[in-house]
């Protein structure tokens, strides 16, 4: 596929006579090992978008980084020096992005993250050069505990992995939570067995469980929660909830209220388009990192339109304008270059033999993140 | 905490630590006969875990899919065995880890081309789903009890066949001896290819069994094998028996830390500290457990002399 695309956008450049500027976008993402879904997803969503827009003057160079740091630094610096590329984009993981990001933005290109937000980059380390164009990593949790408040919730059990992002997260509930805690468990990072914090949560007395597991460990809480017939009703961030893990979860995940800047079924144009084109073209529905990678695309190709990427000052300037259709309906950046957007609550069904989320209402509008008071930019 | 939710969480250390001895198990035989350290001991995990997964989304049995588990774990155990383990032997342990790692990368990535990235569905059946109802007023899921019952079958059976029949004579005498046995006409390679199979067909299972409760994916025996290696680090190399004893011991550390740490914590210190303090202390336990043990008995509980 890498060797494919590349191909096929090196004989369009050569059609094109090279008679437009071309565009070199490297796109360091993570394609093998157990996180490939994520990277998949989002690698996908933004050909579609190129493959749409029917631009030939922009190439794709697309490594996969196997989710290690020192493996996505490398690629870096030698899509910088060697490849000279003018875009950077696709890293999945926060401990990826802090180890590229800041290099690549000091060297003068530009970053656009289709998934990874730690704050660091939103608050003191923003960049004029990085845009994030998915989410600051606490906003979909400062939504779920929007939404407790707004269900009525007063009693909440929290449970997170304790490295950065899971900190994070409780961190990120708590902002906005308004209720008492009845408990909160780290639990160790790539743990599978979630026994014994599920009989913590029965013995707790809680109304609500937020969790932030993402992938196979979210997999495995749900399973294992299902099986203990615990019925306290679960909040998560989609991160457990997405297109490509559903499926392995099954039943267990039926009913569980998710909070997500993106759904299938949010009703505009551009996204019932995205979804019907996506499923075409590649046999599956799009997950919400699909959606990313279908934004950032988008995004760049937006902002190709106004100004020659050779332009810093004015290709910034048309990127900061976010002047293109997004997925999620309303898309701004705040001021340090973060999404301002609404976030929805989702609700897990079942629709044929195929799981997936319906949304169910609005938790935050217009949310920026809390950093950006911080950033001096 | 009350001693319902006290004996409950036992009960989790034990299922724990009844699954990992059906890991530790294979990878304490295979040591101590052949004497060879086999990394990719997590890929027979999975391979177990996959092999199920399809068998049920196909056919809908679960038993079907234990029984697939073991076989295709089996397999591929001997294929590895006969085409690369077996030139590893006279070689260095750094020679034996080297190839074995690249195993684990060779299985995660075809596992990956032939499933896709994406994790797959395998539910417990419906006959061992919801929960039971224990004496003294303790509800406890059905699978995980069926699982602590099945892993202590399966102990029970590999008990006899190590000190009772023929097979388990020459396996310990494999452990002692090696040149000897062959001195004496026992087809070691023969023996060595069917402990190969019965230690990755016991992972495979494992994988199974673990794989109706947990996520079904690439990469997912890794963890388990690190924790598979502490067990038979405590128990003693090669010791059957030490791998039970430190199978449960780890289980019970682990669980029991992961609860009872935090809350202990907690009667002198804030809770938010307390919470992350015990969760470290009890990510911890387990390599504790295992350092004491070695000052103590540098060879394990049951390493021999």
């Amino acid at each position: 596929m890498t060797l494919k695309s590349m191909i096929a956008a090196a004989a369009f450049a050569a059609l094109a006579g090279g008679a437009q500027a071309d565009v070199k976008v490297g796109m360091i993402t993570t394609l093998s090992g157990g996180g490939a879904g994520l990277g998949l997803d989002v690698r996908d969503g933004f050909l579609l978008a190129l493959k749409q827009s029917g631009r030939d003057d922009i190439e794709m160079i697309i490594e996969d980084d196997q989710q290690k740091p020192d493996v996505a630094v490398q690629i870096a610096d030698r899509m910088i020096q060697a490849e000279d590329v003018d875009v950077l984009t696709g890293i999945i993981w926060s401990n990826l992005a802090m180890a590229v990001v800041p290099g690549a933005v000091a060297q003068g290109k530009i970053y656009l993250s289709p998934n990874a937000g730690p704050s660091a980059l939103a608050g003191k380390g923003c960049h004029p050069n990085y845009f994030n164009v998915a989410w600051q990593n606490d906003n979909l949790h400062e939504a779920a505990g929007a939404y407790a408040n707004s269900a009525g919730y007063t009693n909440s059990f929290i449970l997170a992995p304790n490295y950065p992002a899971g900190q994070d997260a409780l961190t990120g509930y708590k902002r906005f939570y308004e209720g008492e805690l009845s408990g909160e468990v780290y639990t160790k990072l790539g743990q599978t067995d979630y026994a014994a914090e599920i009989a913590q949560i029965r013995a707790s007395g809680a109304d609500s469980v937020f969790f932030f597991l993402p992938g196979g460990m979210g997999i495995s809480f749900l399973k294992q929660y299902a099986d203990s017939g615990v019925d306290i009703p679960l909040i998560g961030p989609a991160f457990s909830f997405d297109q490509g893990i559903l499926q392995a979860v099954g039943d267990a995940a039926l009913g569980v209220v998710n909070t997500s800047q993106w759904a299938k079924d949010l009703d505009n144009p551009a996204n019932a388009a995205f979804v019907e084109s996506f499923e075409a073209e590649y046999g599956r529905l799009p997950s919400l990192y699909a959606s990313q990678g279908f934004d950032t695309g988008n995004l760049m190709i937006s902002a190709l339109d106004k100004a020659e990427v050779s332009d810093v000052e004015g290709f910034r300037a048309a990127l900061k304008a976010a002047d293109f259709a997004s997925t999620r309906g309303d898309f701004a950046f705040g001021p340090n270059n973060h999404p301002i957007q609404d976030i929805y609550v989702r609700e897990v069904i079942k629709e044929g033999d195929i799981y997936t989320n319906k949304t169910i209402g609005v938790a935050i509008e217009n949310h920026a993140d809390a950093y950006a008071a911080e950033c001096g930019m | 905490m009350s001693s319902i939710l006290l004996i409950e969480q036992a009960l989790n250390g034990l299922q724990f630590g009844v699954m990992l001895f059906l890991m530790a198990a294979g990878l304490t035989l295979i040591f101590g006969v052949m004497g060879l350290i086999n990394l990719a001991h997590g890929s027979l995990f999975m391979i177990g875990a996959f092999a199920a997964a399809t068998v049920a989304a196909a056919t809908g049995s679960f038993l079907l899919a234990l029984a697939a588990s073991l076989a295709a774990a089996a397999v591929a155990g001997v294929i590895v065995e006969v085409v690369v383990i077996r030139r590893l032997y006279d070689r260095d342990h750094l020679d034996q880890v080297l190839a074995t790692f690249a195993l684990i990368l060779i299985f995660s990535e075809g596992t990956r081309w032939v499933f896709g990235s994406f994790p797959l569905f395998l539910d417990r059946p419906d006959w061992l789903s919801g929960s039971v109802m224990l004496p003294f007023g303790i509800r406890y899921s059905l699978y995980r009890l069926a699982i602590i019952l099945v892993g202590l079958a399966v102990a029970a059976a590999l008990f006899l066949m190590i000190s009772r029949t023929r097979i388990g004579i020459q396996i310990r005498a494999g452990e002692n001896d090696r040149e000897m046995i062959g001195a004496l006409g026992v087809n070691i390679s023969l023996l060595y290819t069917l402990v190969f199979a019965l230690g990755a067909a016991l992972a495979g299972f494992a994988g199974a069994l673990i794989g109706a409760i947990q996520s079904v994916q690439v990469g997912m025996g890794e963890p388990v094998l690190i924790l598979a290696f502490v067990v038979i680090v405590i128990g003693g190399i090669g010791s059957i028996k030490g791998a039970f004893i430190g199978s449960i011991l780890v289980g019970m550390t682990d669980t029991l830390g992961r609860s009872l740490l935090p809350a202990l914590f907690g009667l002198f210190m804030d809770p938010a500290a307390a919470t992350s303090v015990g969760a470290s202390l009890a990510s911890m336990s387990i390599y504790i457990l295992m350092a004491g043990v070695l000052l103590f008995r540098p060879k394990g509980l049951f390493g021999g002399t």
